[in-house]
């Protein structure tokens, strides 16, 4: 357990503030991070401004939108309310994580970009990790499976006909391989 | 002169055009009236430079909204100079590099700034090839361009750009007439040129407002009021930071109200903290238990003109008539808006998604006192807008806070409940519809009404419309938006010979602003549901009787092509096939849209299983793009159509989260065909607010065909049960 001090200087008095924060330990895209933070902090203000990651974005911080996915174990989950102390035992993939050691992209990344599949762009990281978590779990879905399995993710630029076509096109790349 | 002053420069002088003297002997390709971007901005330099690295960088006053603009851009700059697509670079928007366009807005990206570019690309072309002829003696006519560079006809001799100008840059003001690419030699535009930031945006890399970090970048928070007009009373400011560590300052300016935290989550928490424990008083009240309708049109109205052709018959004629509504909408970005600011050394410098960084620069001089000079506004993508969001009013937001906490970067996301309350919505519409038909089926008289808020209260300039602005020590008051947008397309586009069309402007009970499309969704909602009923009493098919009530060749070819895609399709029991058209603006984009919808009243089931769009927007620059647009257009129109409506209670907005505001998941969304009727002769035309007004009277009218409900109210999933 670390303790970090905060000074606020006001009215010539210095008044200190102690926070308990824990030492965390946190998996992310194969790496392994020590941490200084408040056990309550949910994870995606960890990954944003902790570990500079852009991939999961902030929606709603309700679960309600998707924006925010990461694949927790494989598992794609909103990082917006989950605190970070509840994840420091699981393997955290973001979309930055999912882009191959040589560079490469994973073949739903790829599939998104060759379909063009965004306006904005902003809830394509959401489309994604549930693409990748739903084709690690049903590698050739039907139409109704990729539904279902994105139904968590809004997209309000009304992408969502480009982004079916992405993941029936990341399935077939799949199943190439 | 450097950069930012030649701008400026050449930002404030009123610079006239004339067509030179020689035009009228000069084999014009055509007549250029070369777009105000490009009047305003004259020289090349402000559009072009070319790189030591052999790039050219292309300077646009717009901003990359989602709608691929950049990439459009990229295209027509590359083809005039024959340079490839991959070295040209896109700068978009910032006051202190590239020129003044005002607003993103209104579909006129490609009409303004992409046709600035291209016309300043082609002047540079001409520019560089007589300096090439000059400087190495050989004929004009004997030199070309080929991938990027100067080269003799006979090849034997290259040169590229930038060993041609040897550092200099081309400063000549463009003028008409400039020689084109004739379009049968171009290899980019028209084609679907794939958008390069996609790339980027799928790896996680920052491009986002959102993804700025900056060292030692502190985060922000606001409260805002219960309800609207509500002053903040009291709060306290020790037990405050007692409770949440982490809390840098508090930011006190009458009832406006900023937390600034070392870490984000700190923000947010001290925010909730803060909103349980104030007082306010208890601001304005809304008119929650009146009926929306019957309340708008019992508000004073702003006199206007009526819209007058023919002379109308009087009230014994066999008039048809029909209401018509719409609710407020939201934008509703997936991501809320969002701003970076720092003041340091007298100098402010804001990131910013907004719609018009050069507006917002005057509004946000206006609201702190500070001199334009001392303002720098960047241009950073955010999550798409659609309209007027919150972007300005966050921008506005952190300023206030930069100047109070100065020497820090500080960045303020708002949370959804902050966007989704107080963002400007799109206003609630009434439309009454009347009309008379003859013997023979032809409409001869047309009397609409519509009621309605304004469409725009963009800053434009002025502090006044800020949220901020109106809640500092020293407030301003809230001015009057433009009446002009709730009239949009409310004239139709039919051959009608006696016609009254009045907007009732009225002053509604929410903030409303700019929604994509302004009031031409609503408008085209009535007037094509409208035809449907009307082409039944009739007795006419829908497209024969739009057919027979148009006169452009143009609008007839969009409907015949979407009835040529749907002359096939089966509809089941209880399946409708529906169909609209309009032309946005009623000068711009043409567009007819079918539906195909299942729907079951008695189980509340709507179901859009297909749309399909056909869509003229004259020249085509990128396909993919128009399609994109249109796609997207068909999507979002019909979860307004069918789900959306703004909720509120006497106090206030009540619509705080997807929820309460729910907009179209995976499972509802149709399945969408568009194409894009390409006329490369045509001026080029914004695509992005063709569809939504098609959209929903199509899906209106197959409902109609699928189960015999006409629903006249939005959003029809809620009135399908009480029509």
């Amino acid at each position: 357990m670390g303790i970090i001090a905060i000074g606020i200087q006001r009215q010539n008095r210095l008044k200190i503030l102690v926070i308990m924060n824990s030492t965390i330990q946190l998996q992310v895209n194969g790496k392994k991070h020590t941490l200084a933070v408040d056990p309550a902090t949910p994870l995606l203000y960890v990954l944003r401004d902790q570990l500079a990651l852009n991939g999961p974005k902030y929606g709603c911080g309700l679960q309600q939108c998707g924006a925010c996915m990461v694949l927790l174990n494989g598992k794609a989950e909103p990082s917006c309310l989950v605190p970070v102390a509840a994840v420091k035992d699981k393997d955290i993939i973001t979309l930055e994580g999912l882009v191959r050691p040589d560079n490469t992209l994973h073949p739903v990344q790829e599939a998104f970009v060759e379909e063009q599949a965004a306006q904005c762009g902003y809830c394509m990281n959401g489309m994604v990790i549930s693409a990748v978590a739903l084709l690690n779990e049903k590698s050739q879905p039907s139409d109704a499976e990729i539904r279902a399995g994105l139904q968590r993710a809004l997209c309000r630029c009304g992408t969502q006909s480009r982004i079916i076509k992405a993941v029936k096109k990341a399935a077939a790349k799949q199943q190439g391989k | 002169m450097n950069r930012r002053n030649f701008l400026k420069n050449t930002g404030c002088l009123a610079i006239g055009f004339t067509i030179s003297g020689s035009f009228i002997d000069v084999p014009a390709p055509m007549f250029q009236d070369l777009p105000q971007s490009l009047k305003r901005h004259p020289n090349i330099n402000a559009w072009l430079e070319v790189l030591a690295n052999g790039q050219i960088r292309i300077f646009t006053g717009k901003l990359e909204l989602g709608q691929g603009i950049g990439t459009a851009i990229a295209q027509v700059a590359a083809e005039e100079l024959d340079f490839p697509i991959k070295n040209v670079e896109v700068v978009l928007a910032d006051t202190a590099r590239t020129p003044d366009e005002g607003y993103t807005v209104g579909s006129g990206s490609i009409e303004q700034s992409a046709m600035a570019v291209r016309y300043a690309a082609a002047a540079a072309r001409q520019k560089l090839l007589v300096l090439a002829s000059q400087q190495f003696n050989i004929p004009v006519d004997q030199l070309t361009i080929t991938d990027g560079k100067i080269c003799t006809l006979s090849g034997d001799r290259v040169f590229t750009f930038h060993q041609l100008l040897n550092g200099k840059q081309l400063t000549d003001n463009v003028q008409a007439p400039v020689a084109l690419k004739p379009k049968d030699k171009y290899k980019l535009v028209g084609k679907a040129i794939p958008r390069n930031e996609l790339n980027h945006m799928v790896r996680g890399e920052a491009y986002y407002v959102q993804d700025l970090r900056f060292p030692g970048m502190v985060y922000a928070s606001i409260v805002r009021p219960p309800a609207y007009e509500a002053k903040l009373l009291k709060f306290d400011e020790k037990a405050l930071q007692k409770t949440n560590p982490g809390v840098l300052k508090t930011v006190v300016n009458g009832s406006f109200v900023g937390i600034i935290a070392k870490e984000e989550y700190q923000a947010i928490k001290a925010q909730r903290w803060l909103q349980q424990n104030s007082k306010w008083s208890a601001g304005a009240k809304l008119p929650a238990a009146r009926d929306l309708i019957t309340y708008l049109k019992s508000l004073p109205e702003q006199p206007d003109e009526p819209s007058i052709k023919g002379t109308l018959p009087g009230k014994d004629a066999a008039w048809i008539k029909a209401q018509y509504f719409k609710p407020y909408h939201m934008h509703a970005s997936i991501g809320p808006s969002c701003a970076v600011a720092i003041y340091d050394n007298g100098q402010l410098h804001v990131w910013s998604h907004s719609q018009g960084i050069y507006p917002l620069r005057n509004s946000l001089s206006k609201l702190l006192q500070l001199p334009t000079e001392k303002i720098h506004v960047t241009g950073v993508p955010g999550s798409g807008c659609y309209g007027h969001n919150g972007a300005d009013d966050v921008a506005a937001d952190v300023a206030l806070l930069a100047m109070a906490y100065p020497g820090k970067h500080i960045k303020l996301q708002w949370t959804r409940a902050d966007e989704h309350a107080w963002e400007p919505y799109g206003s609630a519409m009434i439309m009454e519809a009347a009309a008379v038909l003859d013997s023979a089926g032809n409409i001869t008289s047309w009397k609409y009404d519509l009621w309605s808020d304004t469409h725009s209260i963009r800053p434009g300039g002025e502090a006044n419309n800020l949220i901020a602005a109106q809640s500092i020590a020293t407030p301003l008051k809230a001015k009057p938006g433009h009446g002009g947008g709730a009239a949009r397309n409310s004239e139709p586009y039919y051959t009608i010979p006696n016609q009254l069309i009045t907007a009732h402007i009225v002053q509604g009970p929410l903030r409303a602003s700019a929604l994509r499309s302004l009031g031409a969704y609503a408008n085209i909602f009535a007037i094509e549901s409208f035809m449907d009923e009307l082409a039944e009493k009739a007795g006419k098919d829908p497209f024969a009787f739009r057919l027979a009530h148009l006169a452009d060749e143009r609008a007839k070819a969009v409907i015949r092509k979407v009835q040529e895609l749907t002359a096939n399709i089966s509809l089941p029991a209880n399946t409708g096939l529906g169909i609209a058209f309009s032309r946005y603006k009623n000068t711009a984009s043409y567009c007819a849209v079918a539906a195909k919808v299942f729907a079951e009243p008695a189980k509340g089931i709507i179901q859009v299983q297909k749309m399909w769009a056909a869509i003229d927007s004259g020249e085509v620059i990128n396909t993919d793009g128009v399609i994109n647009q249109t796609e997207g257009g068909l999507i979002q129109s019909a979860s307004w159509t069918l789900l959306e409506q703004v909720k509120y209670d006497a106090q206030h907005i009540t619509s705080r989260d997807w929820v309460s505001y729910p907009i179209m998941r995976f499972n509802e969304v149709p399945e969408v065909e568009v194409v894009v009727l390409d006329q490369p002769n045509e001026k080029a035309m914004g695509a992005g607010e063709a569809a939504q007004g098609p959209a929903s009277a199509a899906i209106a009218n197959a409902v109609y065909k699928a189960c015999g409900k006409r629903i006249r109210h939005l959003p029809m999933l809620e009135n399908l049960m009480k029509s």
